[in-house]
């Protein structure tokens, strides 16, 4: 057995960009038949391979276009890799946006339920988890109300409280760290913090190098989709400030 | 094929949560609430006979009923396009969904096909309540026999047909909107060539003639007929003018292969479905 909770192994991925918009039926066909269907190709991720050992805090940082939200949603089984394969053990706890999961008509209880199946557990385990994932949200007083009456910061705080109270194995966490008021934030720092401390690996995208170096103990930075260096936190965020400033 | 049934044994509580949403969802904040399952068929049906039975005028002589015998026909209609356009738009709708988080895809079309089934068999307590009240106030009492029981025959296929219906239709929906708009049209069709508001007798047509074969060609012919049989034609020698051994093992066949082609076509192109929704 492997300690490593994320291989990621020759990933590339490739996009066709399709130049004239063709999403209808009669369009596609006539362009078909002409053998006029132009797609040019894009390389998101060139063969890109890491591992992530287990407990590790690996930060991903690179400009815009690097490709970094394609590599978490290649880590997150959302998009399959055109080439080469990813490999997670354990449950995921995408954090890239939290209220994806949730529907608008349905009462925060009722949410509750839909994003933990959405995550695939089951109903018992989300019935233990439950009181935690009120009191956490401090939601107890409107859960049984309709979730198209909460405000943004009601919906991201029950998000938040869900994906962290389940548990998960490996966090990804796209600067989200902006969860509600001051006091909330800092109270989801600090269960983040306990997270870290409990050994759950976490994938944190960033641009700040200081973010990066409080929270991650390993690296890596892409360019144009490629993997240009990997290695302990502080010396890539001392490469990626050197590519900052020779940009 | 382990690995399927494993991912489906975990996600079998999305399953249920997705169907017991779409259920809920349905009639909340309406008045009448899940009352609406029940009174819309039956207001169909009053206004349907209404006109079909003034405009037209009936056969009475094939139709025992005619109330009974269009709704029928409609609830069975009914399920199929409903279930069919939701899981058309079951993949699109959850864009949202699908971008952020792996979920196996095909449960959104099959919750949706399972849903309205449950919303369906809810309906057909109208059945009930009408042949009831025709029988209580005997005007065209419909004769119940034991033969009922086959009704489950075509009830389970139309479910697989229409199952695998919608798996194609969600999956082409993907790639060309247009599908969603011709739909419409093509279920407005459907609904008329199917025997469902007349009698096959009706359209006067010889028997094995060509424009007689292309109607029957339509699986939901098959699968309305022998509903009907089983409700209306219980009778021992009515049942087997009614109830066709090769239309259903037709029907049988139409739904076996519309739900492997739809699991084909989905699962191909399933990883495909991000790039453009």
């Amino acid at each position: 057995m492997s300690n490593y909770a994320i291989e990621v192994d020759h990933v590339s991925m490739k996009f066709n960009i399709n130049k004239e918009g063709v999403d209808n039926a009669k369009e596609y066909l006539i362009r078909l038949a002409k053998g006029n269907l132009h797609f040019s190709e894009f390389w998101a991720l060139k063969d890109i391979s890491f591992k992530v050992e287990k407990g590790d805090r690996m930060g991903v940082m690179g400009f815009n276009g690097a490709g970094k939200s394609t590599l978490l949603k290649t880590i997150a089984r959302v998009l399959k890799p055109t080439m080469g394969s990813v490999n997670v053990k354990g449950v995921i706890a995408p954090l890239i946006e939290l209220s994806a999961g949730f529907d608008q008509n349905y009462s925060g209880r009722e949410n509750i339920f839909l994003y933990g199946a959405t995550m695939g557990f089951s109903r018992k385990f989300i019935e233990e988890k439950y009181d935690e994932i009120v009191e956490f949200s401090e939601l107890k007083d409107f859960i049984d109300a309709p979730l198209k009456s909460y405000s943004s910061g009601m919906k991201t705080r029950l998000g938040f409280s869900i994906a962290t109270s389940v548990k998960p194995d490996v966090l990804i966490l796209d600067e989200v760290l902006s969860v509600g008021d001051a006091a909330f934030r800092e109270k989801s720092e600090k269960r983040l913090q306990g997270m870290m401390g409990d050994g759950v690996t976490v994938l944190f995208v960033s641009h700040s190098t200081d973010r990066v170096n409080k929270i991650c103990n390993k690296a890596i930075i892409l360019t144009q989709g490629q993997l240009v260096a990997q290695g302990d936190s502080d010396e890539m965020c001392r490469i990626y400030n050197q590519m900052v400033k020779n940009r | 094929m382990k690995g399927h049934g494993e991912n489906f044994m975990k996600y079998r509580f999305l399953l249920s949560e997705l169907v017991h949403k779409n259920i809920k969802l349905q009639y909340r904040d309406s008045f009448l609430g899940m009352l609406w399952t029940f009174l819309q068929p039956l207001l169909t049906m009053i206004v349907l006979s209404f006109v079909f039975n003034s405009l037209f005028g009936r056969d009475s002589s094939k139709v025992v009923n005619y109330p009974v015998y269009l709704l029928c026909g409609r609830l069975l209609y009914e399920f199929f396009s409903s279930s069919t356009k939701r899981a058309m738009r079951s993949i699109r709708s959850r864009a949202g969904i699908i971008k952020k988080v792996y979920v196996p895809k095909y449960i959104y079309p099959l919750s949706s096909v399972i849903s309205t089934f449950v919303t369906f068999l809810i309906s057909l307590s109208v059945l009930v309540v009408v042949i009831l009240f025709f029988n209580l106030t005997n005007i065209h009492p419909i004769h119940i026999t034991w033969r009922i029981v086959f009704a489950v025959v075509p009830i389970i296929i139309l479910f697989f047909f229409s199952l695998g219906v919608g798996m194609i239709l969600a999956t082409l929906s993907v790639f060309f909107r247009d599908i969603e708009n011709i739909y419409d049209v093509v279920c407005l069709l459907l609904f008329y060539v199917t025997p469902i508001v007349y009698t096959i007798d009706r359209l006067g047509f010889e028997a094995g003639s060509m424009q007689l074969k292309l109607i029957k060609l339509n699986p939901l012919y098959g699968i309305i007929d022998m509903f009907r049989a089983c409700i209306i034609w219980g009778g021992p020698d009515t049942f087997w003018q009614h109830w066709s051994m090769h239309i259903m093992l037709y029907c049988c066949v139409a739904a076996v292969v519309c739900l492997v082609v739809g699991f084909l076509l989905f699962y191909k192109f399933q990883d495909k479905f991000i790039l453009h929704i």
